[in-house]
Order: structure tokens, then sequence, then C-alpha cells
């Protein structure tokens, strides 16, 4: 009888226990969806042709857009892409093809601390290089920003794609006299490439919606600037701006300027997704 | 064969020889003290049991060895009578005149076949010379017929044994005078080894090969002279005895040889 | 025995790779001098305010810049307090998540939840930072904080004043944000633990329950241990949803409902309005003692992880 009873508690508190986990499973998707939600509800009606083209209009004036923030969004990430890719793409071959040993080693350390640097920090250290002496705002400054904080993530998975092709296509390629150069770029990084660019988009991901280095690095402008040397607009911080403004229309604004934000990351996390199944895909073979 | 070999110049029939030659991952000598001439135009099949060092050998002859981090050689490699380990000497220049076959199929995956065929002179090729370049490889590795019509698919579409193939048709392509291979039929099935071995006897007709196997019945079947390499106590690989591979099979001289193929031990 | 003649083998003969090489060195070494210019650059652009204040920046806790007085006591308070309220809240959802998704949930469950979560880590802070704003701290000051005030309000945790915004709100946006890096993190620490000792446990008669509570969780603890601090480290920098809801106000208060300031929501909110040098570099400096705990913290993370995965994290 004890022995029944306790069989039946054990079975009960396993059944509590199970749900227990999916509850809380549930819970953390369920914030996803309901942050989401809020957000396409709120920011859907503000967000239209002239709110995407537009540049943003004074206070006491209703319409307006975020175009220039968009543009500068694109052109802040586009410089910094093209300074992280093959600062961390040198990095990522060094550390697969010459990886051995206390340098290497401390490379590597180097690189995890740099992912766990908050992005203020590495916000105060763009304005320290690129602000102060300078004694302007720039554009420029914040994809120096932007390019540190992609730079980790496209250090190590560049190592580890590079790392992840086989040893023997690598020989096989050295076998026919090609030199290591040659080897690299025509056989490992193409091979390497869908693991690659899936790390670029989740580093773009990462920086679309990044608002605290722009603070003091791009500034913010409400104009149509595409010279890096000077401040620019950028989305997440007009977003930033927006909010936290008395006004019911910026406001309003703020949330179409998110819904944005989402949906560009949401893409570029979906492509990323994309781009790992390729990756998965070619290295079964 | 044997001891006909006057010191000073190897003889006529010799492309590729070494002297003295070792092998070393850091400390660990993997390849002991080997003197082996290799007769142009004739398959010489290495044998011996696993971990006996017969790859480490062959991948002394074009300095792929070297690619391991803590790789080290002595002795001398001669091809066309000058030490491949001379100081100066460019590897990859090597490389290309001693092609290698590797144990698995390694196609370069994001290549197509026919880029695949010419990769290692392919550069500067316009359409039409690659077409031709490949075409004459492809057809010397016996894979023209299959491939003819999806040149520019990806090989990873191939079978096992049309993969090993088209490695063939790349290293082919770069016109060296020895090819290595190392287990070339490992993974596949017979029906493919059968083809590859067939394709070996037809490619010595133009190349010195040097082909390692622990599959006996392979080396007895294909090759011209076999060696037979054994490790030692310390783990380091020993050239016993190199023969006509009719005699080695038939007559060893020496006894370790004659209970290896005789299935004593290994 | 005498020594064989080693003959080391020259690795880079031709130019090409000379060359190759060069550029590979020099960009790592590029890559090295900019993140330990990184730290040189602020405790450079610190030196001001360290050879002002000295330790004391530390422990004392005016913030008056008028009076160019400068302490950082009340964001270190800040930053602590809603770190430690969003790892409480997210360690234990996150953990139990991660049971759920490793040993709990089917194949075609897991997968798309572990996607859904994940993307959660992906929405961007000053998101967060809206929905803290306009929806979390209105529920907050009209419907959270009143029964919280009702149940707990004998301590001086929760009570004074509920403005909506404040370090109970905060905690609560910092811990979504971490509890994907939380789930994500243990989830794979739980799988990496091997079979067999959950067989072993099953075949003991035990539920799955009790082997997930009883001999998987203790044998993943140090690792699950690990994605929790590295939350932590996340929750600590975190910079512009808390900005957006903590309330900006330099003050200690044993009241969770009070508006506070945290070391990265100072540096976002005020480091365009200072004006003299000294306050510049105090801002600076907060971000170097930042630095410095979120490289401890991350240190301590990440060997943790490794001691159970076996891999980098």
């Amino acid at each position: 009888m004890i022995g029944t009873a306790r069989l039946r508690r054990r079975r009960v508190s396993a059944s509590a226990g199970a749900a227990l986990t999916l509850l809380c499973a549930l819970l953390a998707a369920g914030a996803l969806l309901v942050i989401l939600g809020y957000v396409v509800v709120q920011g859907i009606g503000a967000v239209n042709w002239a709110f995407l083209t537009q540049l943003p209009r004074p206070v006491g004036m209703t319409g307006g857009g975020v175009g220039n923030g968009i543009l500068g969004t694109i052109i802040i990430i586009a410089i910094a892409a093209a300074m992280a890719i093959p600062l961390g793409l040198l990095t990522g071959i060094y550390l697969a093809l010459f990886g051995r040993g206390t340098i290497p080693e401390a490379l590597r350390f180097l690189s995890d601390v740099l992912s766990g640097v908050p992005s203020i920090a590495i916000g105060l250290f763009a304005y320290t290089v690129l602000v102060a002496p300078l004694k302007h705002f720039s554009a420029f400054s914040a994809s120096f920003a932007f390019m540190m904080l992609m730079l980790p993530l496209l250090v190590r998975t560049s190592e580890q794609a590079i790392r992840s092709v086989p040893q023997t296509v690598r020989e096989g390629a050295l076998a026919l006299g090609m030199s290591n150069f040659r080897a690299t770029m025509r056989v490992v990084l193409p091979t390497a490439r869908p693991a690659i660019i899936t790390a670029l988009l989740l580093a773009i991901a990462r920086v679309t919606g990044e608002t605290a280095p722009l603070l003091f690095t791009a500034f913010g402008s409400q104009f149509w600037e595409t010279n890096p040397g000077r401040p620019m607009a950028v989305l997440a911080l007009q977003v930033f701006n927006y909010a936290i403004s008395p006004y019911a229309n910026w406001q309003a604004q703020a949330w179409g300027g998110a819904l944005l934000l989402i949906v560009a990351v949401l893409i570029l996390s979906l492509g990323a997704r994309y781009m790992l199944s390729q990756a998965s895909r070619r290295l079964e073979s | 064969m044997t001891a006909s070999a006057t010191p000073a110049i190897a003889p006529p029939e010799t492309v590729l020889a070494t002297d003295d030659l070792s092998a070393y991952y850091g400390t660990h000598q993997a390849v002991g003290n080997v003197s082996i001439a290799f007769r142009r135009q004739a398959i010489t099949a290495l044998i011996g049991p696993s971990g006996c060092g017969k790859t480490t050998l062959l991948r002394c002859l074009n300095r792929i060895h070297e690619l391991a981090f803590d790789a080290c050689v002595s002795g001398r490699v001669l091809f066309d009578n000058a030490d491949i380990y001379e100081w100066g000497t460019d590897p990859m220049a090597i490389r290309r005149r001693i092609g290698m076959v590797f144990q698995r199929p390694n196609p370069f995956p994001t290549l197509s076949i026919l880029d695949n065929a010419v990769a290692a002179g392919g550069r500067r090729l316009n359409r039409r010379a690659k077409l031709e370049v490949a075409e004459r490889a492809l057809r010397a590795a016996a894979l023209w017929d299959e491939v003819k019509d999806k040149l520019s698919r990806s090989p990873l579409q191939l079978s096992g044994g049309q993969q090993q193939r088209l490695c063939i048709a790349r290293a082919v392509a770069a016109e060296p005078d020895v090819l290595l291979m190392d287990e070339p039929t490992a993974s596949l099935d017979p029906i493919a080894t059968a083809v590859i071995e067939e394709l070996m006897a037809s490619l010595a007709n133009q190349f010195t090969l040097v082909a390692v196997t622990h599959n006996m019945q392979q080396a007895a079947r294909v090759s011209d002279v076999a060696a037979f390499m054994l490790a030692d106590e310390s783990r380091t690989g020993r050239l016993i005895e190199v023969d006509d591979t009719a005699k080695l099979f038939t007559k060893p001289s020496d006894r370790r040889t004659e209970d290896y193929i005789t299935g004593r031990f290994g | 025995m005498d020594e064989p003649a080693f003959r080391r083998i020259a690795r880079f003969v031709s130019p090409v790779d000379r060359g190759f090489a060069a550029v590979v060195y020099g960009g790592s070494a590029l890559f090295a001098v900019l993140i330990v210019g990184l730290f040189i650059e602020l405790v450079l652009g610190s030196w001001p305010s360290l050879r002002a204040f000295g330790p004391s920046f530390i422990w004392k806790s005016a913030w008056d810049p008028v009076a160019s007085k400068f302490g950082a006591l009340p964001m270190i308070y800040g930053t602590v307090v809603t770190s430690f309220i969003a790892i409480l809240l997210a360690s234990f959802v996150g953990i139990m998540a991660a049971v759920f998704l490793a040993d709990f949930a089917p194949r075609w469950i897991a997968a798309p939840l572990s996607f859904l979560i994940e993307l959660l880590a992906a929405v961007p802070s000053v998101v967060y930072g809206l929905w803290g704003l306009f929806v979390l701290a209105p529920l907050v000051r009209t419907t959270i904080g009143p029964v919280l005030q009702h149940l707990l309000g004998w301590t001086p945790l929760f009570a004074g004043p509920i403005y909506g915004v404040g370090l109970l709100t905060a905690g609560i946006i910092l811990a979504l944000m971490i509890v994907p890096t939380v789930t994500a993190i243990s989830r794979d620490v739980i799988a990496a633990i091997p079979r067999d000792l959950r067989e072993a446990s099953m075949a003991l008669g035990s539920t799955k329950w009790e082997t997930a509570t009883r001999v998987v969780l203790p044998a993943a603890r140090v690792g699950i241990f690990g994605a929790c601090v590295l939350g932590l480290g996340r929750a600590l920098g975190e910079t512009i949803a808390v900005t957006m809801v903590i309330g900006n106000r330099p003050e200690i208060s044993a009241s969770l409902f009070a508006p506070s300031y945290t070391l990265a929501s100072v540096i976002a909110n005020e480091f365009t309005e200072a004006t003299s040098a000294v306050y510049i570099s105090a801002l600076i400096e907060l971000g170097l003692i930042l630095f410095v705990v979120s490289i401890v913290v991350n240190a301590v993370a990440r060997l943790m992880i490794w001691s159970v995965r076996g891999s980098r994290a």
C-alpha cells in the first residue's frame, strides 16, 4: 500500500515537473510573441511609403519619416562590414591554418573577451579614437564601433568554418602544386563560404538594432546625410529618441521604426538559418 | 631490379628514389632509413600492415608529409637525380611533377567537374583550352564518357568510384611524371575497385606509379614491383624487402615477408 | 644513440605564400592591436578621473556634475540590483525551458521552439526598451507593483511610491533579454551529458523528471551555472533598454520601485551632455569599470561552460 502511494506520488510529481518545464519553455517563447505582437499592432499604422522615404519633420508637424535613418543604417553597416570582413577572415585564416601555440590561444582569448565587452564600452572606444581627436561626431566612428562588435563572431566562425573543411580537400589542392594562398582562395574558402556568410548575416543582425554606441558616434541627423565623415541619422537611434520623447506622434513613429528593425532582424536571422542549412549540407559530403 | 644500382648515378629506368630517408612526427620516427628506387613506368606497390609507415613514406615523396605541423625528415629523396628536400626547392613545383591520389576521394566540393579536372592549371585557360585539357585527363582516367554531358555539375553527385577517377584525372591533368596513390580503392566497392585497378595498369604506360595498399591480392594483381614494410619495436617503419612482385609473393627472401604474405600476422 | 639529423622543413617558400602569410599575420596583429587598444584607450580616457578621485570613485555616492563631484556607487548599486533581479528570474525559467527542450520535447516541438527562443535574442535592445517603457512600466505601476506591495509591502524592498520605471522594471526587461542566452547554452550543456548516464538512471526505475533533476542537472550544474553567469554578463552591460525604463536617477534606494541608474545607462544618458573634461573622464571610467567587470564575468562563465561541454562556447 505504502509502495503504491509512493509510486503514485512520484508519477504525479513527474507529470507536474514535465508540465513545469513546458510552461517555462512556452513562457520564454511566448515573450517573443507578445513583444512581436505589440510591435506589429502598434507599429503597422505608422509604416507607409512616406515613413520609409521621407525626412523627419520638426516637432508639431505630423507626418514625415525615417528615410534618412534607414539610409544611414545601411551606409554605416556597409562600411563596418567592409572593414570587418577582411579583418575577421584574415584572423580566422590565421587561427585555422597556423593556430597552434601560445599566440593563437591568446588571440582566441582576446576575441572571446571582445565578444563579452558591452557595446557602450566599444562606443566609448570609438569616441576616444575617432570623435574626440577630430572634435566632431561621424558616421565612420559608428562604423568602427560596429566593426568591433562584428569581429568576434566573424573571427570565431571563420576559424571553425575553415577548420571544418576536410584536411584531405586542402591536401588535395596542395598535392596539385597549388600555393597555400591559391588553395585557400580557390578551394578552402569557397567550401567554407556558407558558414562564413551565416556568421556575417548574424553579425549584421546584431548591429542592425544596436543603439548604445551610436549615441556619441553617429549622433544622428535631420538631413539626408551620406558623408561618413559627418554625423548621420540611424534608424535605431531615431527609435530611441522618438520613444523617450513626450510627443504622441513621435512615439507612434518609434513603434513604426521598431517594426522595421524587427522585420530586418528576422529576415537576417532566417537568411542565416538558410545559409546554415547550406553549410551543413556541404559538409556532409 | 635488385642490387644493380650504381651508387653515383641511379640507373636510367629509375625516376624517383629515396636515400636513407627517415620521417618524423615531432620526436616519433615513423619511417626509418629507407632507401628504395622506383622504376620508370612501372607500378610499385608499398605493402605492409597498418602503422608500418607506408603512407608516411609515400607522403614524403611529394613533400605532402610536411603539412603535418611537427613533421621532419632526414635523408634524401632523389627526383631526376636532384634532392627534392634541397634548401630552396619549391615544393609546389615538385608536387606538380609528382601527383597524388588520396585514400578517400577528395574532389573540390565547390568546383564543377570540369574545374576539378583542370584545377592544377586552369587559372589562365580559356574555356576551349580548359575543355581540351579536361577531356584528355578525363579520358586518361576513363571517366570522360560518364561525365561529358554534366561537366558543369558538382562532383558530389558522382559515385565514390567516379569521384576517385575524377581525382586521378585531376592529378593526370597536371602532366606529372610520377603518380602517388594512397590506398586509392580503400573506400570503394569491389566493382569500382576493379575499374580503378584496370585504370592503374593503363596509366603505367605513361607514368611511374607508386601505390600504397594493404590489400595483398591487389598488390599481386596490379603491381610490377612490391616493397614490404614493417614497423619495428619502436613503431618505426622499416623497408624489409623490395623485389619484382612475382618473386616477392612466391619466393620472398625475408622470413617476415613470408609470414606476412602467408597471413601469419598483420 | 646518435641523434638523427633533423631537417626542419620550410613551410613557406614561394613568394606568393610569403606574401599571403604576411597579410594573414598582419590582419591578425591588427585585430589584437584593436582589442588591446580598446583597453588602453579606456584607461587613458579615464586618467583625469582616476587621478582626481582615486579608488574612492568606486564607493563614493555623490554624483554631482555641477560641483564636479563624482562617485560610482549609485550606478554600481543599480547595475548589481537590476542584474541580480534579471538572473534570478531568467535562470529558473531558462533552465527549466532548457530541460524541456533537451529532455522532454519531441524533435518537432524542440526545433521550432528553440528557434523562437533564439530569435528572442536577436530582437534589438531598443525594441525591448520601447516595449518596456510603454507596456511593462505602466503594468508595473498599475498591477504588478501594487500586488507586490500588498503582499510584501512590509519589507523595504517593496515599500514607497511606485513610479513604473525603476529597478524592478529594468530587472524584468533584462530577464527577458537574457533568457535566450541561458536557455540556449544550458540546453547545449544538458545535451552534452552522456546518454548512458540517463539510461542508467531510467534503468533504475526513475521517472524522466527524477532523471532530469537528480542525475542530469547535477551532472551539468557547472555548465548551467556558467550559462547563467554569461547571462549575467549580458545583463551587466546592457544599455539602451535599461536606460529607457530605469528612471535615470543617481540615488541608492532600498525599494525596487525606485528609479535608479546603471553604469551603462548613465554613460548613454549623460555622455553627450557632459561638458567638463573631468565629467567626460568620470563617465569613461564608468565604462572602464564595466569593461573590467564584464571581462571577469565572461572569463569565469566560459571556463565553466568549457569544463562541461568541452568546446568553445
